[in-house]
């Protein structure tokens, strides 16, 4: 199962990504990883939240544009070697990254990728035995 | 020393240059009544026949046109003579995408080179000068206008058209140009190149220079007068009425003195057309007297200025016209080309997104920039930056082939843009002119 992931533009300037965390900390949304990607002018902001729909829709209706896109989330263990481990099945199965972000939890780390087909990697993947985290999996770590 | 090319009609009093323009308007307005069914309807609906246009002192009983006209009567509806006779067309990029044709007979173009050799006489200009002609070749009238009036003076021409300004630099001083034509940020940019490839003014053998088509300032005049060691002289036109050179700057550069034996010219108040006296500020409307192929009767060129009649102690008696202060429509002259807000809404829709921009005109180191503000919307966002440049360059792409020039588009957060009592800043022009 992939996990939504909550996408939202930014322009490239000060006080924007204080505009956004301002709005999900109005309406009590915790942000449980968040990774920003940016040009010189414009940025991508990614966020896994513990609400998606809601986060989506206050985020509306503050005048960001906001979509969900869906991501592939695995746990692993929070020691040396494992993430080589995990990425090891994604270059078997030739499964293309297209970004990835990490947070590490109280007792595993938490491994989000975005790739271009979420679907077939994630039943490539399934058949090296990796199970993906579900939405309620990532909002319960 | 005086320098004319036509003084006959270029130094003539007043009641002479009045008595040609009495002669000349009932004619015009008689043939294109007779051979344009556009204007013979327009000039019924305005209850005005051949008969009650006697001399000038009648213009106002005529009715104006507009760039509306042209478009709806594009492309032969303006037509006064046969296809066959004529010979050329120049063009210029109207709104919505909509092309402006024009249309000349030879003689068309001969009158139209007179002019523009007024304009190189005026600047000093003969023919043992070298004239490069660094406008834009092509539809554009810029070259081909500039080009035609240096044959007429028997200048040694140089067609290097704009752009590739090394080769500009190496063809003026390989061949000792003499005479630069072209636009003033072009000029500006040529001169600063000069500069940074260590070549002083007094190196350069330029002496002057005949620069038009965008707005440019006293300040950028001295600035480029003083790179390029020339004295700059100022050249007005638009297409509809013919090109650069319906009037232009003599040596006391005050002023551009329009061609009037074959342009005549109105000031009038933009919202009620009313016809202004002399010395007040308003909307410029031409009447082109002689063209044969495409002759406009009361254009309104949106342009605002003044005109006056005080003598001008060159000895030319044409009247003369100040820079144009601004425009009474929305259009942007942006590098010397003609931007209407409602072209860039055309490129957006056409590209599936809302109207929402801004357009941004500034100026550095002389040269217009050009950044159109468009509003992300659900509909463009990605979660894919490389995706989001890509929509992004293709808005870009579409913009330059709608204008010909290129803007940067800038994505900025939704509801972002301006807004004054409820409606979008459409345009901020930061240009200090």
């Amino acid at each position: 199962m992939s996990v939504n992931q909550v996408s939202v533009f930014l322009e490239n300037k000060p006080g924007t990504l204080n505009k956004l965390t301002e709005v999900l900390a109005t309406n009590k949304i915790n942000i449980r990883a968040l990774s920003l990607a940016e040009t010189s002018e414009f940025g991508i902001v990614r966020m896994i939240v513990n609400d998606v729909f809601e986060a989506v829709n206050v985020l509306k209706e503050n005048n960001f544009v906001a979509i969900l896109t869906p991501v592939l989330a695995y746990a692993i263990a929070d020691e040396a070697g494992y993430l080589n481990a995990l990425l090891k099945n994604f270059s078997d199965a030739q499964v293309n990254i297209e970004y990835m972000y990490a947070f590490a939890g109280r007792e595993r780390a938490y491994m989000i990728f975005r790739v271009n087909d979420t679907k077939k990697a994630e039943a490539l993947l399934n058949g090296n035995g990796l199970k993906s985290l579900t939405q309620e999996d990532i909002a319960a770590v | 020393m005086a320098n004319y090319f036509q003084p006959e009609i270029e130094c003539a009093p007043l009641e002479k240059i009045r008595a040609l323009q009495n002669e000349l308007l009932p004619k015009q307005v008689r043939r294109v009544w007779e051979n344009v069914p556009y204007y013979r309807k327009k000039m019924e609906a305005h209850g005005v026949t051949p008969d009650d246009i006697k001399s000038i002192d009648d213009m106002h009983k005529l009715p104006f046109m507009s760039k509306a006209d042209l478009r709806e009567a594009y492309p032969y509806g303006l037509l006064a003579v046969p296809l066959k006779d004529c010979v050329r067309i120049q063009s210029t990029s109207g709104t919505t995408g909509k092309r402006v044709i024009i249309f000349y007979t030879q003689h068309d173009i001969d009158l139209w080179n007179d002019c523009t050799a007024r304009a190189i006489v005026a600047a000093g200009g003969t023919k043992d000068d070298v004239c490069q002609v660094s406008y834009g070749y092509g539809l554009f009238t810029g070259g081909a206008g500039l080009d035609g009036g240096s044959h007429k003076v028997g200048c040694l021409t140089v067609p290097t058209s704009s752009g590739n300004t090394e080769r500009q630099i190496m063809f003026i001083m390989d061949l000792h140009a003499t005479i630069l034509c072209c636009t003033p940020s072009y000029a500006a940019y040529i001169g600063e190149t000069f500069k940074e490839m260590g070549y002083k003014p007094e190196d350069i053998p330029l002496k002057a220079g005949i620069f038009g088509a965008e707005a440019w300032s006293e300040e950028m005049r001295r600035d480029i007068e003083k790179t390029l060691g020339i004295k700059a002289y100022d050249i007005y036109g638009l297409t509809e009425i013919s090109g650069p050179g319906v009037s232009f700057e003599c040596a006391e550069q005050r002023g551009m003195h329009i061609n009037e034996d074959h342009f005549l010219a109105e000031i009038i108040d933009p919202d009620t057309g009313e016809v202004l006296p002399e010395g007040t500020q308003g909307e410029l409307v031409f009447t082109s007297l002689d063209k044969e192929a495409f002759p406009l009767i009361r254009y309104r060129t949106r342009d605002i200025c003044t005109l006056t009649r005080e003598k001008c102690s060159c000895g030319r008696t044409h009247v003369r016209m100040t820079k144009p202060k601004g425009r009474s429509d929305d259009m942007l002259i942006i590098r010397g080309v003609n931007v209407f807000p409602s072209q860039i809404e055309t490129v957006l829709m056409n590209n599936g997104y809302a109207a929402n921009y801004q357009i941004i005109v500034g100026r550095v180191n002389n040269t217009d920039t050009f950044e159109v503000k468009v509003e992300m919307t659900p509909d463009m966002f990605t979660d894919n930056l490389g995706e989001i440049q890509a929509r992004r360059k293709v808005l870009e792409d579409g913009l330059r082939a709608m204008l010909g020039i290129k803007a940067k588009v800038t994505l900025v957060a939704p509801k972002s843009i301006t807004r004054s009592e409820g409606k979008a800043v459409r345009v901020i022009d930061n240009r200090k002119i």
